[in-house]
């Protein structure tokens, strides 16, 4: 038997202070009428620091400066400018990108191997690729002069916490707007790390507000009268609501909320490659993925082979220490979210599908969850409605394409969708028909800043990455 | 794939008898996603082996080592010391394994002979008219013949990559069926010279039409084209032999040869059969290493884990 | 000698392509005519109807919509006279025309404007394409009651969606006539769904709708209703197109916002390998 040895990346890369205030106008406040929380490690429940609650007049506070910032300094400056700003802020990205990467998965419970591999280039990317369109809005397609909306109000998960502040910030601030984004309650830190790297570049103070705190806190921000602009990734649940709360307002809204992606195995697809696309869609990052493809739809005379290639494949997922550099699933990012996953899951068997895991070891602090697969699932069951948000797969089988699609498309959700198959037409005529964002054929989970992501139906409006994702932040 | 574990054993030694059932079979495996198996591959790569597993991955890599010398340039003298080497890979340490087996052409087979007679490393030839294979194939057999009689223990032999492309499965097929009878005891590695195979279905379905036609190994390259192992190439063929047995109950060996020249590159090759095929691989008699260099590499690093310093190439034999 | 009688006209709604009366068999008078008075049935009738309609309009081919819409003008054209007689302004119907004239041209370049290639870090196809959200119900504006109805329905289908439109309730025979329109221009049926009669009698049961995805409350004028609109309209995320100003410029140059807002972007991705 070939052990790997432990290989885990030094912590002593980041620098963590004991407690951290609200970043309002460029600097670091203590809240005035909000009160202090503590941001765990998942992988071990030890506290990582004790951060600021924002209250509501910490929130008005951070608004006020984004506003100020927006009149006086940031809206009147050139694109090219602007642009400058966002590059830097890309390049120091890269340079502190091991400490990032270290921090999100200290904070997150991520696989550093993810944090290092995946988020921190393409948070890098995303900066770099928006700073390039702070001088050429015009040539965006969106008129001849387009103007920013103002002030950006916006709130972000807990799955991918700096690549969903990239996403939201780059393009906010590539198109003239300042913005007060609140990060998730159990993932701040790498937001507040964000917070330093603004005032390294010597951004101008107000531009970038960071506000912590839970749902309150984001609350207080979607509803302030003074934001223009809400932008919002999370449960559609939370989604829903603030489409309510802005009925009637000048606010523009994008969301971008859950997802029950299906991924379609045709019985000729690229079998070893579709099995690594299965495992990566619902494995990685916990399966803390909106676009997580928590539905396999396999061709009914190819299921035996493809679940049994693909409980091999699981057989070898390195479940553990999120620092260990050869994890291959990290910890469950809650005790909460780890309840929710273990309640479906319960239900998946409660409702009689088959339950499979292969056999490893959890550690006995923190929160995990073993990578589960549920056979024998149908339409009806819960499991392949909800959206679990977890490391757990819900396979179905199809006879048919046009039963591949309808099953497919039967939900309220539609972000992302998955097809594997070596015929081209098949892969077009199914692409076509799928109701869904985002579709990977022949591959899964691959972003890129110039990629447009997000949803049909419940799923969200509005699109992020790419010229497309200009639109949310200009006044067209 | 054409079978599971759980079903029930396939009989395939019926295809080989027509043109029409290897095609079919060949072309209905599934296909390989060019950009899927590499990122696979790449990500394999990223594993981190360190302290214990190391040292025990290096200790492993040298015993797989086919250390090989193809030159028009070989001389007995030069075959011998090459020898004296996988024997004893580092003489200032009696713990260190000694290599798989020694690769020579056949000519040179007798030198090599003498010197390992009796210690467990195997001796390997290249025949069938290495590298090309574009020589009658009564010559061919011969050349195989000739190797067996001298002393080898393991052939490596080319198939034909001309009829292969050119869509004559049962020609290449009976070559190596013919050429399986003639190495009588001796192992038949099956080189693929997959850097002219251009595709990784191409890769596939050579790996099978080689495991079909009686092939205890399948070896990726000559060493002698441009384009030589690779992750990925090496990756479907482990594929290829994991499916195989499960198909067929028989277990097939995997040679990557050529351009693996570092320990971390070893390395990564065996992360990668230890996911793909598991330990039952993890092995010399399932899985070696066509190299040259490499064995250096391996003895610098194996140095360097006991006594914790940096070696250099001085400190190496040179053979 | 005696005058001859004249003949008058029905005015009914028009739902699946059809002129049903309103399934509550009320009317009311306006415009010197009894214009039926769309129950919340009628409306959750022309959903079913639109959402019939949208596989095959969402499937032809954009020069086959571009046509339609096309033919739709010539149509109009030809009974300008009848739209006068109506009482709107010539200048009102030609501006209409025109108008669908305009949209008819963007079937087959509103991909092309708003989608495209996308140069992604690695060895991938990857392309976005828009695609129509499905059903839309709409307000039409009071005024202008035919260039106003035009300029909402228009952008809503020459991308494939259908629509479901409460048409303007003080001057719904111009929403009515253009059904005549409509019904001969090759449009199938379904893809247009016009209600006359009070809006917050069938809008409310539209915005609620959660088979409708998208809402446009362009004539909405009562802002309380709009906030509760566009509440209900976020029960299932629909895309909202808020109230346009009381001063907007209907005879301006519309601009793609109206389109846009009633599309899906569809990435789609592929690996790039032999």
């Amino acid at each position: 038997m070939f052990e790997y040895a432990p290989a885990p990346e030094s912590r002593s890369v980041v620098d963590l202070k004991p407690s951290y205030g609200l970043f309002i106008d460029g600097t670091f406040v203590d809240p005035t009428d909000g009160g202090s929380f503590k941001s765990i490690n998942p992988a071990s429940e030890e506290v990582l620091a004790e951060v600021a609650e924002a209250g509501a007049q910490d929130v008005d506070r951070a608004v006020r400066a984004a506003r100020e910032a927006y009149e006086k300094v940031w809206g009147p400056m050139p694109g090219r400018d602007r642009a400058k700003y966002l590059f830097r802020i890309a390049r120091i990205i890269q340079e502190r990108s091991r400490e990032l990467a270290v921090l999100e998965s200290l904070d997150n419970g991520k696989p550093i191997k993810e944090s290092r591999d995946v988020d921190l280039p393409l948070v890098a990317a995303h900066f770099f690729y928006y700073a390039g369109w702070a001088d050429k809005l015009e040539h965006a397609g969106f008129g001849a002069n387009p103007r920013p909306l103002g002030v950006a109000a916006q709130v972000i998960p807990w799955n991918f916490p700096l690549l969903m502040l990239a996403w939201k910030i780059a393009p906010a601030l590539a198109a003239g707007n300042t913005v007060v984004l609140k990060p998730a309650e159990t993932t701040p830190l790498t937001a507040l790390l964000f917070a330093e790297i603004c005032q390294q570049a010597d951004l101008p103070a107000g531009v970038v507000n960071i506000v912590t705190g839970a749902g309150d806190t984001g609350r207080a921000l979607v509803e302030h009268p003074g934001v223009d602009k809400v932008a919002f990734t999370g449960s559609t649940e939370v989604g829903r609501a603030i489409a309510r709360s802005v009925a009637g307002t000048r606010k523009k809204l994008t969301l971008e909320l859950g997802g029950k992606a299906a991924n379609i195995v045709f019985d000729d697809a690229p079998v070893d490659q579709a099995v690594e696309g299965i495992v990566n869609g619902i494995f990685f990052n916990q399966g803390h993925v909106c676009c997580a493809g928590s539905r396999l739809l396999v061709q009914e005379n190819v299921a035996d082979r493809v679940l049994e290639s693909l409980k091999r494949r699981m057989a070898q997922l390195r479940v553990g220490d999120p620092l260990d550099k050869n994890t291959d699933i990290g910890a469950i990012n809650s005790a909460a979210q780890l309840e929710r996953i273990r309640e479906l899951s319960d239900a998946g068997s409660a409702e009689g599908a088959e339950r499979w895991s292969p056999p490893c070891e959890l550690p006995e602090r923190g929160f995990w969850f073993a990578p589960t697969i549920f056979t024998g699932v149908t339409q009806a069951h819960r499991i392949a409605r909800e959206e679990i948000f977890g490391p757990v797969l819900s396979v179905l089988t199809f006879r048919t394409p046009a039963e591949a699609v309808e099953k497919a498309n039967n939900t309220p959700y539609g972000l992302s969708a998955g097809i594997w198959t070596d015929k081209g037409s098949r892969i077009l005529w199914t692409a076509d028909r799928l109701r869904a964002g985002v579709v990977w054929a022949n591959t899964f989970n691959k972003f890129d800043p110039t990629s447009p992501f997000g949803g049909y139906k419940e799923s969200g409006y509005g699109r992020e990455g790419g010229r497309h994702g200009l639109e949310g932040y200009l006044n067209v | 794939m054409t079978a599971t574990a759980t079903s029930a054993r396939s009989d395939l030694s019926e295809l080989g008898r027509s043109e029409t059932a290897l095609r079919t079979f060949l072309h209905g495996l599934p296909g390989v996603d060019q950009v899927g198996a590499e990122q696979r591959a790449a990500q394999l790569g990223t594993r981190s082996i360190k302290t214990t597993a190391k040292a025990q991955a290096i200790d492993l890599a040298i015993r797989m080592v086919d250390l090989t010398t193809l030159e028009g340039a070989d001389t007995p003298g030069k075959v011998r010391a090459l020898a004296a080497k996988a024997l004893r890979p580092d003489p200032a340490d009696p713990t260190c394994p000694h290599v798989g087996a020694v690769c020579v052409y056949p000519a040179m087979v007798p030198y090599v002979a003498e010197v390992l007679r009796g210690s467990g490393v195997h001796l390997a030839s290249v025949a069938t008219a290495f590298p090309s294979g574009q020589a009658p194939l009564e010559i061919k057999l011969a050349d195989t013949r000739a190797a067996v009689e001298a002393g080898a223990d393991e052939i490596d032999m080319v198939i034909n990559r001309g009829a292969f492309l050119a869509g004559r499965y049962k020609e290449v097929y009976d070559e190596i069926v013919a050429t399986k009878s003639a190495c009588g005891d001796a192992h038949l590695k099956v080189i693929l010279e997959t850097g002219e195979l251009a595709t990784y279905d191409n890769v596939r379905r050579a790996s099978w039409l080689a495991m079909l036609a009686g092939g205890d190994f399948i070896k990726t390259s000559t060493g002698k084209v441009p384009v030589a192992a690779t992750l990925p190439v090496t990756l479907v063929m482990l594929e290829a032999v994991r499916d195989f047995r499960a198909a067929t109950g028989r277990q097939v060996g995997v040679k990557p040869a050529g351009g693996i020249k570092n320990t971390k590159d070893a390395i990564k090759y065996l992360v990668m059969v230890n996911e793909t095929v598991g330990p039952d691989w993890l092995d010399p008699d399932w899985f070696r290493f066509g190299a040259s260099s490499l064995l250096n590499d391996l003895l610098m690093q194996r140095t360097k884990l006991t006594t914790g310093v940096y070696s250099g190439p001085d400190y190496f034999t040179l053979d | 000698m005696s005058e001859r009688v004249a003949v008058r006209k029905t005015y009914k709604l028009f739902i699946g392509g059809k002129f049903p009366r309103s399934e509550s068999g009320r009317s009311y008078l306006v415009q010197d005519a009894n214009v039926s008075l769309a129950s919340r049935k009628d409306a959750r009738d022309a959903v079913v109807a639109a959402r019939a309609a949208v596989k095959g309009w969402a499937g032809a081919t954009a020069y086959n919509r571009g046509q339609i819409l096309y033919r739709v003008a010539e149509m109009l054209e030809g009974r300008r006279e009848q739209f006068v007689a109506l009482g709107l302004p010539g200048d009102e119907v030609d501006a209409a025309v025109d108008r669908w004239v305009w949209y008819a041209g963007w079937s087959d370049k509103l991909s092309q404007v708003y989608g495209g290639a996308n140069p992604v870090a690695g060895p991938y196809f990857n392309l976005s394409a828009p695609e129509p959200t499905g059903v839309v119900a709409a307000v039409a504006p009071e005024t202008p009651a035919l260039l106003g109805l035009v300029s909402v329905i228009a952008p809503a289908i020459v991308t494939g969606n259908t629509v479901v439109v409460a048409t303007s309730p003080t001057q719904p025979l111009a929403a009515v006539t253009l059904a005549e329109v409509l019904a001969t221009s090759d449009l199938p049926g379904g893809v247009v769904n016009l209600l006359t009669g009070k809006i917050t009698e069938t809008v409310p049961t539209l915005a609620a709708h959660m088979d409708v995805n998208a809402i446009d409350l362009t004539g909405v004028t009562d802002a309380e209703l709009a906030v509760e609109l566009e509440v209900k309209a976020a029960q299932n995320l629909k895309r909202v197109l808020r109230p346009a100003p009381v001063d907007h410029d209907w005879s301006a140059d519309p601009g793609i916002t109206r389109m846009t807002t009633l599309l899906e972007t569809k990435t789609v991705w592929h690996p790039k390998g032999v």
